[in-house]
């Protein structure tokens, strides 16, 4: 475990230590349709998250809480209101900006994994780094560290129809990880997942955290939240609750 | 991300989706190849009648009995005019007053009943004729001898058989040397004629040539003659030759007014010409096949490229999730496209010469060029343009739609 600890803090190597946000919404509305039958997905949120915290987002089903977690990543666009993504003012970007600052800042991983289909783990961890114009030795050497820090040596060359949900998503978390993003994105992680691999890869999650990287999970499970260091609830696209934990 | 590694990723790409490229490949490659072969067919086909026709001799002229035209006026003429004699056939033949003929042959054309024993045949021709026919109509022995000059002064009774007629009275067995009856009246068999093949109404090997002489002692009688069978000097002389033969028959039929011809003249040339154009509405006939085949075969490659990149928009959102930009995702589905087309088009080509190299219905198909690059340049048109336009829609969605796309 030690090892893994350095390891991570050597694919991990943070430097924000000051106290701007990493994350920072004004007053967020996203709005599907218009008029009287209009929904607000988000209705006004605020929000700030400084680097390194672990936050759980919690809510029901239509909360809002896959919304905003689509905003704070780029891949979604908010009706109104302000983000700043490392003090970057996403709403400035266009489209192909808006795809460098997703491959270069956030990590995803999604639920139901989305890794590409017929393609071997290696190959799936190598693409983000492909992306940015990462040479090819540099990308295979950071791919097969990634996947060793998920413990999937040993599965370089299976594809994701051969490998079991908990190692799929293993290899999610070395593709979100591989480019060395300030920030980890995560909508239900654990939704696909059975309870062994589960509390294997929030053990890995924490892992990240303590390397000083920011992690933003999405979940519907209290004990999955019961992890994070900081936990929203949200209703009815408002945030209804922000608790954050002492630390023991 | 550079071109090299677009391609190291289209081909990735394919690579992952065996199946689905290589039945792409086989669309464009069915839908050139049958275009190229279809077309092929087409062109070899009027190829071959115009052989066929080349083969009767391209500067003979046959001179035959009556007017040209329809009607009253022109049966009339056919009846009461003058009939074609061996006399014309004589003068027709003379240096001095048609320098630009080359021979000329009477025909006399026969209808009987020959037997060999208990075998018997109705050729579809029997003819009387000089030696002067065969080169004329292009008709060659391959077994045996001609008939000469001497047995048609002598009028022996001697004949050149097609092989329909051969294997009709003979079998297998080499006719040759042999006799047989028409009409009761034995003939010797001399020669055997080389395989014509079929004009399409007439078995053009159900045939018997014999001295005019004869055939006109022991059958038809020594009254009028069928036609005159005329070869001008050159293709070239084919014009000047025709008008001799009209001042010399009009001279010797008696005839002042060229409307009231007793006569007419038909040449190869202007036959040519007419089936040309016949064969010519044949080749746009299976063009027109050809052209429905290959917009079928381009809306099958539309089909699956369309259907490709629909299914997997869910993967470009992937993609553009991780950090891919429109051009990167635009150009990996192009260059698939455009590997996929040209592989499908390129093997469709090699299948279509090969293809071409066979007997297809009995027609050796002769490649028409300009099908190849179409059927070529429009598959991977469409290929392209299909795998691209999609392509490109689905690359400039929104990374959520594309990730909630199912």
């Amino acid at each position: 475990m030690v090892a893994a600890v350095a390891a991570v803090a050597a694919v991990a190597a943070v430097a924000v230590v000051d106290n701007a946000p990493i994350i920072d919404l004004h007053n967020v509305v996203k709005q599907y349709g218009a008029g009287e039958s209009a929904i607000f997905a988000l209705d006004g949120v605020s929000l700030s998250i400084y680097p390194g915290e672990y936050v759980a987002i919690m809510g029901a089903s239509g909360s809002g809480k896959s919304t905003l977690m689509n905003v704070i990543g780029a891949l979604d666009i908010p009706t109104s209101g302000e983000y700043y993504l490392d003090g970057i003012d996403m709403a400035s970007l266009d489209e192909n900006q808006l795809a460098i600052v997703r491959g270069r800042k956030i990590g995803f991983i999604f639920q139901s994994f989305n890794l590409i289909p017929r393609t071997s783990a290696l190959a799936n961890v190598e693409l983000p780094l492909a992306y940015q114009g990462i040479k090819m030795k540099e990308r295979r050497l950071r791919a097969l560290k990634a996947l060793d820090l998920v413990g999937l040596s040993d599965r370089l060359t299976h594809e994701p129809t051969e490998l079991s949900g908990g190692q799929q998503q293993r290899v999610a978390v070395a593709r979100a990880l591989v480019t060395k993003p300030a920030l980890l994105l995560a909508d239900e992680p654990t939704g696909a997942l059975d309870s062994k691999s589960t509390a294997d890869l929030l053990d890995l999650f924490d892992l990240v955290n303590a390397a000083g990287r920011t992690v933003v999970l999405i979940t519907h499970e209290a004990d999955v939240a019961a992890r994070a260091k900081r936990i929203i609830r949200m209703r009815d696209g408002k945030i209804i609750e922000d608790t954050a934990k002492v630390l023991a | 991300m550079n071109f090299f590694e677009m391609v190291r990723f289209a081909v990735r790409g394919l690579v992952a989706n065996r199946l689905r490229s290589a039945l792409t490949t086989l669309g464009i490659l069915i839908g050139v190849g049958s275009v190229i072969i279809l077309v092929a067919v087409g062109n070899g086909s009027s190829k071959q009648i115009q052989d066929n026709i080349a083969k009767l001799g391209t500067n003979t002229i046959t001179v035959m009995r009556g007017g040209g035209g329809f009607g009253a006026r022109a049966q009339s003429r056919n009846t009461q005019g003058k009939p074609l004699t061996v006399g014309d056939a004589v003068q027709l033949s003379d240096k001095k007053s048609a320098p630009n003929v080359k021979q000329a042959a009477p025909v006399s054309n026969a209808t009987s009943v020959c037997t060999n024993g208990s075998s018997s045949t109705t050729p579809a021709s029997f003819i009387g004729t000089w030696p002067s026919y065969f080169e004329a109509k292009n008709t060659k022995v391959v077994k045996g001898t001609y008939f000469t000059n001497d047995d048609v002064t002598e009028g022996r009774r001697v004949a050149v058989i097609g092989k329909t007629t051969a294997s009709d009275l003979f079998g297998e067995e080499n006719p040759i040397g042999k006799v047989m009856r028409c009409g009761g009246i034995p003939f010797t068999i001399v020669g055997l004629t080389e395989t014509a093949g079929s004009n399409g109404f007439l078995d053009g090997d159900s045939l018997i040539i014999s001295p005019i002489t004869a055939v006109q002692r022991a059958l038809t009688g020594y009254g009028n003659i069928s036609s005159i069978v005329v070869q001008a000097k050159s293709a070239k002389v084919q014009d000047q030759a025709q008008i001799e033969i009209e001042s010399i028959l009009d001279r010797s039929h008696g005839i002042s007014n060229v409307n009231s011809r007793d006569y007419r003249l038909l040449n190869q040339a202007s036959l040519l010409a007419t089936t040309t154009s016949t064969t010519k509405v044949f080749t746009v006939l299976l063009g027109a096949v050809a052209a429905i085949s290959l917009l079928v075969g381009g809306i099958g490659i539309t089909n699956i490229m369309l259907v490709t990149v629909v299914e997997r928009t869910r993967e470009i959102g992937i993609r553009k999730a991780i950090g891919a930009r429109r051009r990167a995702i635009l150009g990996q589905f192009l260059i698939e496209a455009t590997i996929l087309s040209l592989v499908g088009g390129v093997l469709g080509v090699i299948v279509g010469f090969i293809g071409s190299n066979f007997m297809i219905v009995g027609v050796k198909p002769v490649i028409v060029p300009s099908s190849v690059f179409l059927a070529f340049g429009v598959s991977v048109f469409i290929g392209l343009f299909f795998g691209g336009y999609p392509a490109s829609r689905a690359a400039s969605l929104r990374p959520i739609e594309a990730l909630r796309y199912e």
